[in-house]
């Protein structure tokens, strides 16, 4: 019975981290571009999604 | 490519207005300090070499910051310095072989709905995992103290969970609710909620049933179809509204003190002067005061000769000036113009039309009263047979749990969301899955002609004699004016040797054609009256699809051009008979134009048709009992377009026809009608055998819920295993996908793309 009490923290703990990634990978646009992202790996250039290559003067 | 030696000099000059640098601003926002962006739609991106030669040949332009090609929408989003002009995105991606869309930004306003979905799907999933987990070692047999401790545990995480999932239904079924309706999501939330309830009265009694799994991954399930259905209305709203506007937005009116400024169309009244150039619409119903031009009228009446303006000439709003600068007086407010009366006939047209309920609609409005009444009396048969409250209304809620709608849910969106998908991979954009259950339904289609049928731009009609070196002199000509004939000869002359004669002082004479010098001698094209000395020999060809080359006066050539069909329109037509559909054409062109191209296809035709007519054309084939697809591109289609049972645009089309369509498809191909008709009937096989499967299931499952054998883990297996099985039944769905795939993708490959994969 006692181990519950470290093994289930664990295991939420995991849950809630995957999420957290899920989120944030979700609010980061990975998910914008399925197909493309597919093709790209195809090429060699550089594949940063636009908002990071975009230079601000 | 081009026609005057360079490429460049070609593409220097707009194909049309809604490639012009203005529009381009207009159609674009400021994103970091000084940069600007800029959203296209293009259709034709399939493939990784189309990202690269988009990508380079966009970001090869100066003053561009960046290109970042989008697969899965198909869309192309450029910055660009804002400091500098708009580079010329549309011309360069025609250059490489792609048609683009200029996207407009405002519309592309972030819609909150979607994330709030997907963030709920996500959570739900995590909480949904995790209760199961702990509910399979409870069915294994835990312990008294395990399970307690473990049914405490699933209530921590499923109250939350609950409270922030559950909110799109609660909140759609609290709104049916107190409108005195029902809709699905009231046997949703009250079975959620029901069980939730129930759960946690047994978790506080140590009682050995909870349901907290069956809640959650209730909501998980119904979830998946909620997002999905959003999914894909969202995208098809985005890609339909983006097109370019092809109304004016604006016109350079003439003040009283004689200065110009640029005023929105809703500022024009009657008896304002505007000025209007060569390449813009006019703005408002208006006669001409100043100037000679020619029209493009074939988006407002369906005639595709372009007519001659001159001094005294009624222009109707919505028309194209083709080749001269027009001094116009307003006739009409906006409002009061062309368009304002289409609009208000749409409006009209709509509310003749009768009101389709969507299917899942129409089984909620059944399902929902008959589940409640099954529950009700499952509760007073119990309480009577057994007098244990408790017991009966942990029976009542099984079967509530049972019978909630998670097929169901899924049973429609997910079929629809396949059926899109497949619809996009081959350019047809949907509106709303209605638009698939009612198109399933249609066995007539009636066409427009011109732009429809018809690509709408008028071609070189080659007879034996036509030489191609005169059209090559003919287009070297023509290439400096953006009159549609003067294209058409442009695009005869692509591929052949340039033309040897160099031109100088070229003019164009508005209504009447081209005029230049080459050394001595004077080159004319043009109308015949006006390009030949010699009278008799004019009135000899007739001078609306006609244009003629002479030097100093002498007839070298003549050449005709015909509005000719789309390339398959001849396949899709006999397609469309072949699946036993009825197929007519009602345009507003002129008799012979549209009997020789009905008489082409083989199809009954109604011409010379006003925008009104159209509509009671319509509406009088629909009062017959027969189902109407309406396919048409013209502002006079519009009302048409609302009236009929279901209907499509191509994306060439006006804005307020695009609009009206349930459907937009954005290639050339007219081979999209026999396709959608065909996607929209497995659709509907589909979505059919899944409401059946969700029908005999609770046949099945219900009596074994009303007679008090269903345990957590039943309903659980029963509730997972039926909406996996609906959702591998909408994935059958096909159509005529593999056919219509092979057949366009080599048509569309250009020869860049697949240079820039060699390379």
């Amino acid at each position: 019975m006692t181990d519950y009490f470290y093994l289930i923290p664990i295991a939420l703990g995991l849950g809630v981290t995957a999420l957290a990634a899920f989120m944030w990978s979700l609010k980061s646009g990975q998910y914008d571009d399925l197909d493309g992202a597919a093709e790209r790996i195809l090429h060699e250039d550089s594949d940063a999604p636009i908002r990071k290559k975009s230079p601000t003067p | 490519m081009g026609c005057c030696g360079s490429g460049a000099e070609f593409a220097a000059l707009p194909p049309d207005a809604r490639a012009k640098g203005e529009e381009v601003l207009l159609a674009s926002r400021i994103v970091a300090d000084g940069v600007r962006q800029t959203d296209l739609s293009v259709p034709a991106i399939h493939c990784g070499a189309c990202i690269r030669t988009v990508e380079t040949a966009l970001g090869g332009l100066s003053g561009v910051e960046s290109a970042r090609v989008n697969l899965s929408t198909r869309r192309v989003t450029v910055r660009w310095r804002a400091d500098a002009i708009p580079p010329p995105f549309v011309e360069t991606l025609k250059l490489a072989g792609f048609e683009a869309h200029l996207f407009d930004i405002e519309s592309d306003k972030e819609d909150g709905t979607l994330s709030e979905l997907i963030r709920a799907l996500a959570v739900a999933g995590f909480a949904a995992s995790n209760i199961m987990l702990l509910s399979v070692s409870i069915w294994s047999g835990a312990d008294a103290a395990t399970r307690d401790l473990f049914h405490w545990l699933s209530a921590i995480i499923a109250l939350p969970a609950l409270a922030y999932s559950g909110r799109p239904f609660f909140r759609s079924g609290w709104r049916a609710l107190s409108h005195g309706r029902t809709n699905m999501d009231v046997p949703i939330s009250l079975g959620v909620l029901l069980a939730f309830g129930l759960s946690l009265y047994e978790t506080v009694h140590h009682g050995p049933h909870a349901y907290f799994d069956a809640a959650i991954s209730l909501l998980f399930f119904l979830l998946i179809g909620r997002t999905l259905d959003h999914v894909m209305r969202e995208r098809a709203r985005l890609a339909v509204k983006g097109l370019a506007h092809l109304s004016a937005r604006g016109a350079l009116v003439v003040q009283a003190d004689g200065t110009q400024a640029y005023l929105p169309v809703s500022e024009i009244r009657v008896g304002t002067t505007l000025m209007l150039v060569a390449g813009e619409r006019v703005p408002v119903d208006a006669t001409v005061i100043r100037g000679a031009s020619e029209l493009d009228v074939s988006l407002v009446s369906g005639e595709h000769t372009p007519l001659p303006a001159t001094i005294g000439s009624q222009l109707r709003a919505g028309t194209l000036n083709l080749t001269g600068p027009l001094t116009i007086v307003a006739t009409a407010t906006a409002e009061n113009s062309f368009l304002g009366e289409m609009l208000r006939m749409m409006e009209a047209a709509e509310q003749g039309r009768s009101r389709y309920r969507r299917i899942s609609d129409r089984a909620a409005s059944l399902y929902a009263p008959v589940v409640h009444l099954t529950a009700l009396l499952t509760f007073a048969g119990w309480l009577a047979a057994t007098g244990d409250a408790h017991r009966a209304v942990t029976i009542a809620i099984a079967v509530l749990i049972i019978t909630c709608p998670c097929a169901l849910g899924l049973a429609v969106p997910m079929v629809q969301v396949v059926a899109a998908r497949r619809l996009f991979e081959s350019g047809v954009m949907v509106k709303d899955g209605g638009a698939l259950e009612r198109l399933a339904e249609v066995d007539t289609i009636v066409f427009d002609k011109t732009g429809t049928l018809t690509s709408g731009a008028p071609r070189l009609v080659r007879s034996g004699e036509t030489d191609q070196g005169l059209v090559a002199v003919a287009a070297g000509l023509a290439c400096h004016s953006r009159h549609p004939y003067s294209r058409a000869l442009v695009e005869a002359a692509v591929g052949h040797p340039a033309s040897p004669v160099r031109f100088d002082d070229i003019a164009e004479h508005p209504g009447y054609g081209l005029e230049a010098r080459a050394g001595t001698d004077a080159y004319r094209l043009g109308r015949p009256e006006w390009a030949l000395a010699d009278s008799a020999e004019a009135e000899r060809i007739s001078g609306d699809e006609s244009v003629v080359l002479t030097r100093n006066g002498i007839h070298l050539a003549d050449f005709r051009f015909e509005d000719r069909l789309r390339v398959d329109a001849a396949e899709a037509v006999a397609e469309l008979k072949a699946i036993g559909l009825g197929v007519e054409i009602v345009s507003g062109d002129r008799e012979t134009a549209v009997g020789s191209i009905a008489a082409e296809l083989g199809l009954p035709y109604v011409a010379a048709v006003l925008p009104g007519g159209k509509a009671d054309h319509i509406a009088g084939v629909e009062a017959s009992g027969r189902k109407v697809l309406m396919v048409g591109d013209g502002l006079n289609d519009a009302p048409a377009l609302a009236a009929a049972h279901a209907s499509m645009a191509p994306a060439s089309a006006a804005d307020v026809g695009r609009n009206a369509a349930d459907l937009v498809f954005l290639r050339e191909s007219l081979s999209a009608v026999p396709l959608v008709i065909s996607v929209a009937r497995s659709a509907s096989r589909l979505v059919r055998q899944n409401l059946a499967f969700a029908v005999a299931y609770n046949v099945v499952a219900v009596p074994v819920a009303i007679m008090g054998h269903v345990t957590p883990l039943l309903a659980a297996i029963a509730m997972s295993g039926s909406s996996v099985a609906v959702v591998a039944n909408a994935l059958r769905l096909k159509g005529r996908q593999g056919a219509v795939r092979s057949g366009t993708a080599s048509k569309q490959l250009p020869a860049r793309p697949v240079l820039g994969a060699a390379e």
